[in-house]
């Protein structure tokens, strides 16, 4: 009968289709600027990155982690056995047996899913992923009606036409959803891009436990600098934008979205994919940016993003904090994006906003973004006996001191720390005045061509001294130096050096007795990660260590670690200064005194002067060398 | 009929830390050029035309920069001058004084007196250009302003009231074109016998503040100096004149 035929025929035409979707998505990538990539190792690596890398993600959620291991692993084996079955027709009962289990495994899961939409948190994206759940209880409902005859547990035949004509409805709303929609940009197109962006991945660094954080140097010689179009990413960024599920995790995370700011992750990411594929996000529905209705935005591959598809203050807002980088399961990156987009606005337009033009100009002039005289920068070590490279040559410790030395808060730090090397007995010298600013902010704020150049001339200075370590107390600074400078490191100035927070290095003093501190009498303290020092350096253990070393029992607060809250003062942020409803510093310090602490621990001068900018009542603030300065145990000789 | 408004550019030189910049009132002086004539502002530059501060001026959105090619020790005036004589300029801007060499000040002045041209100094914007006119507004102390109007051409100085300058963009800036024209080879006879040595902060006057209340001390920081002691000569003769100055000058410990 040709009627028994249809629901085969349906499956392979749903395929057929589904797959000419999916190379047309794929030519829509290939819009973007090559990139090179192991194609083939990729593929390899992809299972390893889905199961340990992506899994390991997903995994922070326990519920959602087993309901997409029950679907989306029942979908992948019934699938294939669906055209094992179905399609190639193999008789053997065991087959459909095995068949019915992984259907019923996906139906399992296909109810948690429903489950969770029915009271579906604000994060998550309703529309079209409202549906989802209903889809896949009809793909997995149809398949086990359809497959009973097969398993011998119905006779052939059962229901007759009719029965037929219900379940080949069945067999187009699941496998429309499943396999059409995969191609054709419906909410399954996440397991198809996704499993691309695994194994295209522009960071493959990031599998297997790595951490690749440092931004990607910009050719100075292209024709745009930066990213002004769609087409202007590479192709497997695009493709990783075309991954996100919406699960809206990164918007949970995001400091700027809570503060009010314009900015939502998840909808910058969407806002990609519209532009990558042309139209607008009529048909988005999540959470928008923070007062801009959607609804309004246009794009196209070869249209300017920043005419029509996002605004400037949307990019403008992101702290750099990488906290919805860190926390999303297709692992997009989204900082990479922003800055890519910042770039073209500063070196291509020149539209910096608020305060950024004046800052990026003194960097230029002077090398550090306030314009104070280059020659004035160790005047905050002249009652230190500091020994400068330029006299001593060779040395254990470079002591990088970072544009903290302009700022009176911050040499309070630089002191403390000073005073604990010296009691240390370290063998540490700085650079004094041929130190320039590291270029953490020019970069962040889009110019790449002052960073590179500050990169370059900061790297020719250190290349003509030896020394075994280099420390600094700015985390943003040390991320520099540590995973950025290496791009511009042609005469290997750092080779073999280690580069060190603070923190790290008097935990090592500490650990080896080389410090003898007293315990700490105060009250009750908490910790705050810098992103810089935690997400972006998974530097978690050693600040906390010290403050153990002293007796402090730490009150972590609820976001603390890699989930740690940004103190609003990163990534040129203080400088642009995009308006919201409340101050991202104001916030992190409600976190710090719902804890009842007394004292917040900071290990970063950016930190110190972000959350000692909340007005008060509020915990003190201070920088971990200050906390051991004030119980270190001076030997007297 | 669009007016024609050429931009005069040195090389600045930054205050803390000495370095070569875009100087602030000449690019104030491309900025004013960009809003009266957009970008057939004619941005003109005597000097090297691979002087990489020019790339500053020119990421203002500056497609060309025209550099009267000639060595640091040759003198700027000539070549300008011979320059502008060949444009038909309505409208020539240049900064104040310049921040390096010898920063005299008298370049917006002896390129007038060599083209015969009005000159209006401390321009802080020009209002409008019609019928052969300009509105300009110049910048008094204490955020005043005096409007004049002044037949074209003419060359105006541009003061730090003016209008900042717009971010310069490395993109635009690396890709514009350097147009270099020959300059001149005239040695500026004066500048080379100087020697330059870092300046001594000038003596400033003590300000007596006789202020008894808040309010007489906000009036005295605020109001405009009620020069009591000046007086206006206009029927004396120049001898009479200059004597006044020259008494007041020694009065003031100026000259001994």
């Amino acid at each position: 009968m040709v009627i028994d035929w249809l629901p085969s025929i349906l499956i392979v035409a749903l395929l057929l289709i589904g797959v000419v979707g999916m190379l047309r998505r794929s030519s829509l990538w290939r819009a973007g600027r090559p990139e090179k990539v192991n194609i083939i190792a990729g593929l390899l690596a992809m299972p390893g990155r889905y199961f340990k890398d992506l899994h390991h993600v997903v995994e922070r959620d326990k519920y959602m982690a087993n309901t997409h291991v029950a679907t989306g692993g029942g979908f992948v084996l019934s699938m294939v056995l669906v055209l094992v079955v179905h399609v190639f027709k193999v008789e053997q009962q065991i087959v459909a047996w095995a068949l019915l289990a992984a259907l019923l495994l996906m139906l399992v899961g296909a109810f948690f899913v429903f489950k969770r939409r029915l009271n579906p948190p604000e994060r998550l994206s309703k529309g079209p992923w409202m549906r989802l759940p209903k889809s896949l209880i009809i793909f997995a409902l149809t398949f086990i009606v359809l497959t009973l005859p097969a398993a011998g547990v119905l006779p052939e035949g059962t229901g007759g036409v009719a029965l037929i004509a219900v379940l080949s409805i069945g067999v187009i709303i699941g496998l429309g959803e499943l396999l059409f929609g995969m191609g054709w940009g419906g909410p399954m197109k996440h397991a198809f891009a996704g499993t691309l962006h695994l194994a295209f991945h522009r960071r493959p660094e990031r599998f297997g436990g790595g951490r690749s954080t440092g931004l990607k140097p910009v050719d100075l010689e292209g024709d745009v600098l930066g990213v002004a179009k769609p087409s202007d990413f590479k192709w497997n960024q695009l493709l990783g934008f075309d991954a996100c599920v919406q699960c809206g995790k990164c918007q949970a995370m995001c400091p700027a979205f809570a503060a009010g700011q314009p900015l939502n992750p998840k909808k910058l990411i969407q806002d990609m994919v519209v532009g990558l594929a042309g139209g607008t996000d009529a048909n988005y529905a999540g959470s928008p940016y923070p007062g801009k209705e959607v609804g309004n935005a246009k794009g196209g591959p070869n249209e300017i993003i920043t005419a029509g598809l996002v605004s400037q203050e949307t990019l403008w807002s992101c702290t750099t904090c990488r906290a919805c980088v860190e926390e999303c399961p297709m692992m997009i990156e989204h900082v990479d994006a922003i800055v890519d987009m910042r770039r073209f606005l500063t070196m291509e337009k020149g539209e910096t906003p608020n305060k950024g033009s004046e800052v990026l100009e003194n960097i230029i002039a002077t090398d550090n973004p306030n314009g104070y005289a280059p020659g004035s920068r160790t005047n905050w070590a002249a009652d230190q006996n500091l020994a400068v490279m330029k006299d001593k040559k060779e040395v254990d410790v470079l002591f990088w001191v970072s544009d903290g030395a302009f700022d009176m808060r911050s040499q309070r730090i630089l002191r403390a720390f000073v005073k604990l090397m010296k009691a240390a007995d370290v063998d540490v010298a700085i650079l004094g005045d041929e130190e320039r600013d590291s270029g953490d902010v020019a970069r962040r704020l889009g110019d790449d061509a002052t960073f590179q150049s500050l990169a370059k001339r900061n790297l020719a200075t250190l290349g003509q001294y030896k020394f075994n370590k280099i420390v600094t107390t700015d985390p943003h600074a040390y991320h520099c130096l540590r995973n950025e400078y290496a791009d511009f490191d042609k005469d290997g100035a750092l080779a073999g050096v280690e580069v060190l927070h603070h923190t790290t290095f008097l935990n090592q003093l500490v650990q080896s007795g080389a410090l003898k501190l007293d315990a700490f009498k105060g009250g009750k303290v908490t910790y705050h990660d810098p992103c810089y020092l935690g997400r972006y350096n998974g530097e978690y253990e050693a600040p906390r260590d010290l403050l153990r070393s002293l007796g402090i029992e730490i009150s972590e607060m609820e976001r603390s670690g890699f989930r740690s809250r940004c103190c609003g003062g990163g990534g040129g942020a203080p400088i642009t200064d995009i308006p919201g409803e409340r101050r991202i510093a104001d916030m992190r310090m409600e976190d710090a005194s719902a804890t009842g602490a007394e004292l917040v621990a900071v290990g970063c001068q950016q930190c110190t002067a972000m959350l000692e900018g909340v007005v008060e009542p509020r915990p003190e603030v201070k920088d971990i060398s200050e906390i051991l300065v004030d119980q270190l145990v001076e030997e007297v000789h | 009929m669009p007016h024609k408004v050429i931009s005069l550019i040195s090389v600045g030189r930054h205050p803390q830390s000495g370095r070569s910049r875009r100087a602030d009132q000449d690019s104030r002086a491309v900025e004013l050029g960009l809003k009266l004539a957009g970008t057939d502002l004619d941005v003109v530059h005597a000097g090297s035309s691979e002087e990489p501060v020019l790339r500053q001026y020119a990421g203002m959105g500056l497609p060309k920069v025209t550099v009267l090619e000639q060595a640091e020790s040759a003198d700027a005036l000539p070549a300008i001058s011979s320059y502008l004589k060949t444009q038909q300029a309505d409208i020539v801007l240049t900064g104040v004084r310049s921040e390096s060499g010898e920063s005299s000040g008298m370049t917006p002045y002896l390129l007038a007196e060599q083209l015969g041209w009005p000159i209006v100094a401390r321009v802080a914007d020009i209002v409008e250009v019609k019928d052969g006119e300009a509105q300009v507004l110049l910048a008094l102390p204490r955020g005043q302003r005096r409007q004049v109007t002044v037949k074209l051409p003419f060359i105006a100085s541009i003061d730090n009231a003016a209008e900042a300058a717009r971010q310069s963009a490395f993109g635009p800036g690396l890709r514009a074109k350097m147009e270099a024209q020959s300059g001149s080879t005239e040695e500026d006879s004066v500048r080379v016998n100087w020697s330059e040595a870092p300046a001594k902060a000038r003596p400033k006057r003590l300000k007596v503040v006789k202020a008894k209340t808040a309010a007489d001390r906000f009036k005295a920081a605020t109001a405009k100096p009620q020069g009591g002691s000046g007086k206006v000569m206009k029927n004396e003769s120049a001898q009479e004149q200059a004597q006044a100055i020259f008494d007041l000058l020694i009065e003031e410990k100026i000259i001994r």
